[in-house]
């Protein structure tokens, strides 16, 4: 699974690098590396409350720092698992 | 025109001309090829319609002088590798000879300049005369009248190259010396007449737009960090907009990548007894043309604004990156081998002016975009001694446990005394900042404006950036890599 994070300046000020390093350790305590690719990208276009992500190309809802381990739990985990 | 000299955007009419002739240049790209072929023959006409003119004697030569800049506009002479050019029609062949004496002269008993002057130049015959044919230039004459009579009379061109690189050939013009010209842009500014001039590539830039359009290509801008001391008119969030509405998919922070090249930096000055900082390029074409044996000194590290367009690629592979800066050695560096393409064009604040003009975008109506992604310390890379700032502060937390010595040179001046210095093994400091311009590049012969409050803005912005350390910026760009690699 590829899960794309944005560090527009937008998603940057919501908290985009946050999201990036807590990704990184929850994936590394999984070792889920060879699984999961995590990528940078400039806009993906939905500026808005929240950091956009997309996981294989799907928009996922409400990612900011503080919500970003239940939904790696929840949703990106289990899809990555079933690949 | 008259909207933006009335609203001081620029601070010389030399720069509201190359303004016009750029903005009706970028019209006529729009409007199509035909528009663009004829524009060496229709904009002299627009901006000098006559029948009289203040610029030059007669419309005639006011309108030869417009269409060579058109052709500069255009990307001037392409078997000159310089970006900076005199327009020999439009030099005026100011006087040569060094000192003059003005009507100021009283004609007094004393005749101090007469018995000052080692060559005999000056006699007395109502008032003092120079033989130029005699004149060594030693100015002594002008220092001792009382009445300051004597004036020195240097051209504005030569005064402000602080190299040597302008020369006046046989016909009286104004010659720059490629093997000496570091392409700062000095003198771009301060000749009175507009003579000399940089070289635009706005049409590859409005090429890359419109190729951009029918591809769904991205194209991102890249602003130097100097931008939010030039549109005084209007927020910084506005102009990112502005440029948005250009047709460009994002505005990335060139100061992202200064965070990136400063760590690089810290790295190397671990490895090495002395280095010098690259991302002026004309400090670093100064020392490999006129000090070539400290060539070894200068950091390997990429420049700010090619480690920023790597990292944009590297994000997003497709991509264009046009840089927009207050530099005109920056539309040298792009095209260098060493930058891998990574740049794929370069206007400057001038040039975006005109542009978003040209297009009838007026920023200052528009709505806030946000712009936050470099640190403080990428973000004071616009200023003299922004650089060796972020050493002197960053050095322990980055692993140097040697004594790091930083030194900022201001301008080219500066830089020529401690090359000086370096090439005899008697500069003490070990971490040496070069910029070209005085005051860095918030100064930049290209800036809109030149004001030295243009400073408080950068430090100002520099306060505002979210991150207050280089190492997010970082994070990002080994990741990017790594990206890379496990391809």
């Amino acid at each position: 699974m590829t899960i794309q994070i944005c560090i527009g300046s937008a998603c940057h000020l919501r908290g985009s690098y946050d999201v990036i390093e807590k990704l990184k350790s929850l994936i590394a305590a999984d070792n889920m590396e060879d699984k999961i690719t995590l990528k940078a990208s400039f806009c993906l276009g939905r500026c808005g409350e929240f950091v956009t992500v997309k996981a294989d190309g799907e928009f996922i809802e409400g990612v900011n720092a503080q919500t970003i381990e239940s939904i790696y739990k929840e949703k990106l985990k289990p899809a990555a698992l079933k690949g | 025109m008259e909207r933006v000299s009335d609203t001081r955007v620029f601070d010389t009419r030399v720069q509201v001309l190359k303004y016009s002739v750029l903005k009706s240049l970028i019209r006529r790209a729009y409007e199509g090829k035909d528009k663009v072929a004829l524009a060496p023959y229709e904009i002299p006409k627009e901006i000098v319609p006559g029948p009289k003119t203040d610029m030059r004697c007669c419309i005639y030569k006011a309108r030869a002088v417009v269409e060579e800049r058109v052709r500069m506009a255009m990307g001037g002479d392409e078997s000159n590798p310089n970006i900076i050019e005199c327009l020999p029609v439009a030099c005026d062949e100011c006087p040569i000879a060094s000192y003059y004496v003005t009507p100021a002269c009283r004609g007094c008993i004393n005749h101090r300049c007469e018995e000052v002057c080692p060559a005999k130049a000056i006699t007395i015959d109502g008032q003092a005369k120079i033989d130029q044919s005699k004149c060594l230039d030693c100015g002594k004459c002008a220092k001792v009248c009382p009445y300051k009579a004597i004036i020195e009379f240097t051209r504005p061109c030569v005064t402000s190259c602080k190299i040597g690189a302008i020369k006046i050939d046989e016909d009286k013009k104004a010659k720059i010396d490629n093997d000496k010209c570091v392409m700062c842009g000095a003198c771009v500014y301060s000749c009175p007449f507009g003579a000399i001039t940089d070289k635009s590539f706005v049409l590859d830039c409005v090429k890359i737009l419109q190729d951009a359009e029918k591809s769904g290509t991205k194209v991102y801008a890249l602003i130097a960090p100097a931008i939010v001391s030039q549109f005084k008119y209007a927020k910084i969030e506005q102009i990112v907009e502005g440029i948005k509405m250009l047709g460009f998919h994002n505005v990335i922070e060139t100061a992202m990548g200064a965070d990136i090249t400063l760590h690089k930096e810290l790295n190397e000055l671990k490895e090495v007894d002395k280095l010098t900082t690259s991302c002026c390029p004309s400090f670093v074409m100064y020392i490999e043309k006129h000090f070539p044996k400290l060539k070894q000194y200068i950091s390997h590290s990429p420049s700010p604004m090619v480690e920023a367009a790597k990292l944009i690629k590297r994000t997003s592979p497709d991509s264009k990156v046009v840089f927009i800066g207050p530099c005109s050695s920056k539309k040298y560096e792009y095209k260098l081998e060493k930058t891998g393409g990574a740049v794929d064009c370069v206007i400057s604040f001038e040039e975006l002016q005109a542009f978003l003009d040209a297009r009838d975008i007026d920023v200052s109506s528009l709505p806030e975009s946000p712009l936050n992604n470099a640190s403080f310390y990428g973000r004071i890379f616009a200023k003299s001694g922004g650089i060796a700032q972020g050493v002197a502060e960053l050095k322990e937390k980055y692993g140097i446990t040697k004594e790091v010595c930083p030194i900022a040179l201001n301008g080219l001046e500066e830089i020529k005394l401690a090359m000086l210095k370096m090439n005899a093994g008697k500069l003490p400091e070990n971490f040496i900042e070069g910029m070209a311009c005085v005051g860095g590049c918030l100064n930049g012969s290209l800036c809109l404006h030149h004001e030295e409050k243009n400073v408080r803005d950068v430090d100002k912005y520099g306060q505002q950036a979210k991150e207050k350390d280089i190492g997010g910026s970082v994070a990002l760009y080994n990741m990017t890599l790594e990206n890379e690699q496990n391809k």
